[in-house]
């Protein structure tokens, strides 16, 4: 037999982001979609998911719970709250679970700085759209010199940003401050988000200063941004420069555009093709490693 | 026949701080409070020009912790309110915790005029810990009338006091400020404030004209320090709407005291209109961006100006000022590359 083998996964919650998951597993070549399962019958995810042939259902993790043959891997792209709800008893179950929602209940990855930490982990938590974008230009700046302070300002079409976001924005800058730090590797993370309505809507964009503790040179700075940049690029194709960085003595500043690759989502929403750009990555580095070690989904 | 009052907010110890890269020290703080609450300023806002929180390599950081100022300032009240300005993405309900464990006792909840959703959990955390509440719809500038109230009438529902129709980038002539005015007048029910800035040369008029069309609090900063060509002057203001029959409960001759003795010496250069001010209302681009402009214009040898109308063009919106980096740097590559 030729068919390569592929893990199991499902996705739990029919909206944008679980829907956009939907497309980028379709192009996988070690996830294999099981289910995708939600709370509203009638949600165009579930719809567009059942005409795609894929099992769904509307009683959300509970059907994945009871199923007879259960997925190694969950996207949980519900909401903080949900996700604290069924978290554990998907542990119990021995599923996997990667977690787009702010709860943060297992360690924050980003893929191109941490994954390999972590990517046994029962449960990581894909941290914000934000930090997904700007963690890996932190890291770039603090695997050559120690960051005392690392800011990011990230700019979001405000089409590009739901209701959950918009109730819960604090959560995004703490929560955003908190990966620069841990994960960024910045002494001190302060993340800034703005809305802007332009029409046409604009592109996901972040601004990232860092403050460094001491000279460096500036080539081998600029050589680790551009690297970092393309190992970004590996998940995320449309993460770009937006312009030239400023190394301005002991401060740096890098702008990053992120252009979305359409899938579900319309293409200036970066800020969410990153997100389920970057939990795809996870899931797949996880799979290959599961499929090596011949523990299938 | 009663007068009819107006509640003057002075905002010099906020929106000035714009003015002065947000360097004011807990002296000059503590001078400036006492001077305005002598003179019966019923409101002063003490932050962060961005808010609490502001502090920030993109805005520019505090010479003085918050925490400081907002202790020496309402140390030095004995009848005024002390008032905080929040931005929510930029400052967090944690932030404003520690303004009410300062004494402020009203929170001016910010968003650009079409994100008013951002703002409710922040307005309730507040009006459920009893703090009054005021909100801006910022650069109000950038939507017609209907679309403004719809937004307003969002923050009505989370609790606002007061909504204020915010010409953060002093863009409005007077009839655009009657129309928006007196559309939120009309449609709700809490009070309506308006904040102007000086760029056109209009605040006071335009402040007159939102009083006309029902606005109940306007804001002022002393000697016109704030961002941008700086606000409604508070001292002319009042002066203003002495003699145009309101009530504003301030004695005016301590307040221009005030404004000459406390504030004057504060001000690092004269808050006047000129190219770069006077473009940041024509091009309709946040007050704020002004100094930052400026600061960009030189790093990489362009004009402020056409920096400033970039970023109109590009219809930024506050908080924005990262952006004006990269235009910069675009327009001096355009420039060499001819």
């Amino acid at each position: 037999m030729s068919v390569p083998e592929k893990v199991r996964v499902g996705i739990i919650g029919s909206g944008n982001i679980g829907t956009d998951l939907m497309y980028k597993i379709q192009r996988s070549e070690v996830l294999e979609l099981a289910m995708m399962v939600g709370i509203d019958p009638e949600s165009e995810g579930l719809k567009r998911a059942a005409r795609l042939g894929y099992e769904t259902s509307a009683d959300s993790y509970q059907y994945i719970l009871n199923h007879p043959n259960p997925p190694a891997i969950v996207f949980d792209a519900t909401s903080a709250k949900a996700h604290l709800a069924h978290y554990k008893a998907l542990q119990e179950k021995g599923i996997r679970a990667i977690d787009l929602t702010p709860a943060a209940v297992g360690p924050y990855v980003c893929p191109a700085v941490n994954l390999g930490e972590h990517w046994d982990a029962m449960n990581i938590n894909m941290i914000t759209c934000g930090g997904q974008a700007t963690i890996p230009m932190v890291k770039a700046v603090s695997r050559v010199v120690p960051v005392e302070y690392g800011e990011i300002v990230a700019t979001i079409a405000s089409l590009s940003a739901g209701p959950g976001t918009r109730a819960n924005i604090d959560e995004f800058t703490q929560t955003t401050a908190r990966g620069i730090e841990l994960v960024g590797g910045a002494k001190r993370g302060k993340a800034i988000i703005i809305l802007n309505p332009a029409s046409p809507p604009i592109m996901m964009r972040n601004t990232v200063f860092c403050h460094t503790a001491g000279d460096y040179d500036p080539a081998e700075l600029r050589r680790s941004i551009d690297d970092m940049v393309k190992t970004v690029q590996e998940y995320v194709p449309g993460y770009r420069l937006r312009a030239e960085p400023i190394f301005d003595q002991r401060r740096v500043s890098i702008f990053i555009e992120v252009e979305g690759r359409g899938d579900f989502l319309p293409k200036y929403a970066g800020n969410l093709d990153i997100m389920t750009s970057a939990a795809v990555q996870a899931a797949e580095v996880t799979a290959r490693r599961l499929l090596e070690a011949g523990t299938r989904g | 026949m009663q007068k009819r009052y107006v509640r003057i907010t002075d905002t010099t110890l906020r929106d000035g701080s714009h003015a002065v890269a947000h360097q004011f020290t807990e002296e000059q703080v503590r001078a400036v409070v006492r001077g305005l609450d002598r003179a019966g300023v019923p409101v002063i806002e003490v932050s962060h020009g961005d808010g609490l929180g502001g502090s920030s390599q993109n805005y520019g950081f505090s010479r003085v912790p918050e925490e400081r100022l907002l202790r020496a300032a309402k140390e030095e009240m004995t009848q005024a309110k002390l008032a905080v300005l929040i931005l929510p993405g930029i400052g967090t309900v944690e932030d404003l915790k520690m303004a009410r464990d300062c004494g402020a006792e009203i929170v001016r909840v910010a968003t650009h005029c079409t994100e008013a959703d951002i703002s409710e959990e922040h307005i309730t955390w507040a009006k459920k810990n009893g703090m009054e509440v005021v909100t801006f719809l910022m650069m109000s500038h950038m939507i017609d009338p209907k679309y403004l109230l719809e937004e307003a009438r969002k923050m009505e529902s989370y609790g606002a006091d007061c909504i204020y129709v915010v010409d953060s980038a002093g863009a409005q002539l007077p009839d655009d400020v009657r129309a928006r005015v007196s559309t939120l007048v009309e449609g709700l029910s809490c009070q309506v404030g308006f904040h102007a800035h000086n760029n056109l040369g209009l605040a006071i008029g335009n402040t007159l004209a939102a009083i006309e069309e029902g606005a109940s609090q306007v804001d002022g900063s002393t000697c016109g320090l704030g961002a941008g060509a700086g606000n409604a002057q508070t001292e002319v203001l009042a002066a203003v709407l002495a003699k145009a029959g309101y009530e504003t409960g301030i004695d005016l001759w301590k307040l221009q005291d005030a404004a000459e003795e406390a504030v004057r010496p504060i001000l690092p250069r004269p808050i006047i209109i000129d190219k770069d001010s006077l473009t940041v209302g024509y091009a309709g681009v946040y007050s704020s961006f002004l100094l930052h402009a400026r600061q960009a214009a030189e790093k990489f040898g362009v004009d402020a100006r056409d920096i400033l109308m970039e970023m109109g063009r590009r219809k930024s919106v506050g908080g924005q000022e990262d952006l004006i980096l990269i235009v910069a740097q675009e327009l001096a590559a355009e420039r060499s590359a001819k």
